[in-house]
């Protein structure tokens, strides 16, 4: 093949024509409170796993709005459950349970 | 008895006009529509708590009584005769008044100036006005039924040096938040998206508001400048901008785009303050106060006083405060009180 010095990349464009709204609407069901998030990061800035690994449940959220679920069920793979998230949220959004809402309706869509 | 001539029919106008008048003033209220009321008589009902725009009118025009009010009228000149000011209007009336009160208010930005949103191109774009009016009076082609997708841009014309306008209109991300809410109570299972830089909810109840918005009728609020618009042959729009948040490009199509056009200061008030040089003093087109904080109803002149949106964009309890403030002053000057 030959080699021109640049690749393409795929189109790292979101569509969102596209997003799963009855997945979304699952989620909504098991913990109303992720449609409260609006993206302050505390979360993030306090999430014990967060310094080793990609964990951040405010960017988790924003995927799946995204109709990004696979890269939000990865992002919230390295979560200790430690509860930091769930403390810090202005909000007052149970992220402990929200994470576990995410995976129990996004992993069986595996 | 001591004229007072007021200039602008709008809220911060009539709730002057009506405090001057109770002063035991002889108050002269110029309109240049042909109704009082000025944008509040287009609008359908008012952020945060959803009271009918109506109903706030009607309680401003009974208190009115007594009060001589000319519609469209202009202020054809106006001039300094020793302390008092001559008016004269175009319909051949003519005041030597005690004191001027400019509550001329704003225009809405002209959408079109915003050439990539596609505003009198696309038939689906519309602005906030055109939505309330729609909301008014269910008449309008543009917005059809069950639609799936529908978008909101805030700061149009606002924010933005290349539109001339680099201040922050204020009231639009309420303003958008609410049509959001009232876009899904007319239609349940449309999908909204809000494109916003910041939200500034800064009022009593605004911030619930938007806590509604994303709780109650599960708007999604996307961080991002739309960039562009486009039509595709169904007359649907493609709309792209930057979810900043996440950092990638977003693309989504949408069955109606609303554009929040910001406020600019009225351009028939800025004609009557040309000629008393207090125009263009304030590098943002509003005019400016004597004071940014203590002197908010004087103008650099005597005898020339503000109240409401002439010297920037304000909410409508904000433009009423200042109509108040502006007849206490107006009455501390002509008793010659300092």
């Amino acid at each position: 093949m030959v080699k021109f010095g640049f690749a393409l990349n795929p189109s790292s464009r979101i569509d969102l024509d596209k997003t799963d709204r009855e997945k979304f609407a699952q989620l909504v069901e098991l913990e109303p409170d992720v449609l409260k998030c609006m993206a302050c990061g505390s979360c993030t800035a306090s999430c014990t796993a967060g310094k080793f690994t990609p964990t951040s449940v405010r960017s988790a959220i924003l995927e799946i709005q995204n109709g990004r679920w696979q890269q939000a069920l990865d992002m919230l793979k390295g979560c200790l459950l430690c509860g930091k998230c769930t403390m810090v949220c202005p909000r007052a959004i149970n992220t402990r349970h929200l994470i576990l809402a995410i995976n129990e309706v996004y992993q069986s869509g595996k | 008895m001591k004229n007072i001539v007021v200039i602008g029919g709008g809220p911060a106008g009539l709730e002057a006009s009506a405090q001057l008048h109770r002063l035991g003033y002889n108050v002269i209220l110029v309109e240049k529509s042909p109704q009082l009321g000025g944008h509040l008589a287009k609008w359908d009902r008012l952020f945060p708590s959803g009271i009918p725009a109506k109903d706030v009118l009607e309680k401003m025009v009974s208190q009115i009584n007594g009060v001589k009010y000319f519609l469209e009228a202009n202020v054809q000149s106006i001039n300094l005769l020793h302390k008092s000011y001559n008016v004269i209007l175009n319909n051949g009336i003519t005041v030597l008044a005690d004191a001027v009160l400019f509550t001329t208010g704003f225009d809405l930005f002209p959408a079109q100036k915003k050439e990539e949103y596609g505003y009198g191109i696309y038939e689906k774009v519309i602005t906030n006005a055109d939505l309330e009016n729609w909301f008014k009076t269910k008449k309008d082609n543009r917005v059809t039924e069950n639609p799936k997708r529908i978008g909101f841009v805030h700061c149009v014309g606002s924010r933005d040096e290349k539109a001339g306008n680099r201040y922050c209109s204020k009231v639009c991300c309420a303003t958008a938040v609410k049509q959001a809410c009232e876009i899904k109570q007319e239609f349940p299972d449309v999908e909204v998206f809000c494109f916003y830089m910041d939200l500034r909810m800064f009022g009593r109840g605004y911030e619930d508001m938007y806590l509604s918005a994303q709780k109650d009728y599960g708007v999604r609020f996307i961080r991002g400048r739309v960039s562009e618009v486009a039509e595709n042959i169904n007359k649907e729009l493609i709309v792209k901008a930057e979810d900043t948040l996440s950092g990638k490009p977003i693309k989504v199509t949408l069955d109606l785009l609303v554009l929040m056009s910001g406020m600019q200061n009225c351009s028939e008030g800025t004609k009557v303050a040309h000629q008393l040089g207090i125009a263009n003093a304030g590098n943002d087109g509003f005019f400016e106060t004597k004071d940014a904080i203590y002197s908010q109803q004087h103008s650099t002149r005597e005898g020339i006083f503000f109240a409401g949106a002439c010297t920037g964009p304000k909410t409508l309890p904000d433009s009423l405060s200042e109509a108040r403030a502006a007849a206490i002053e107006i009455h501390n000057y002509v008793k010659g009180i300092r």
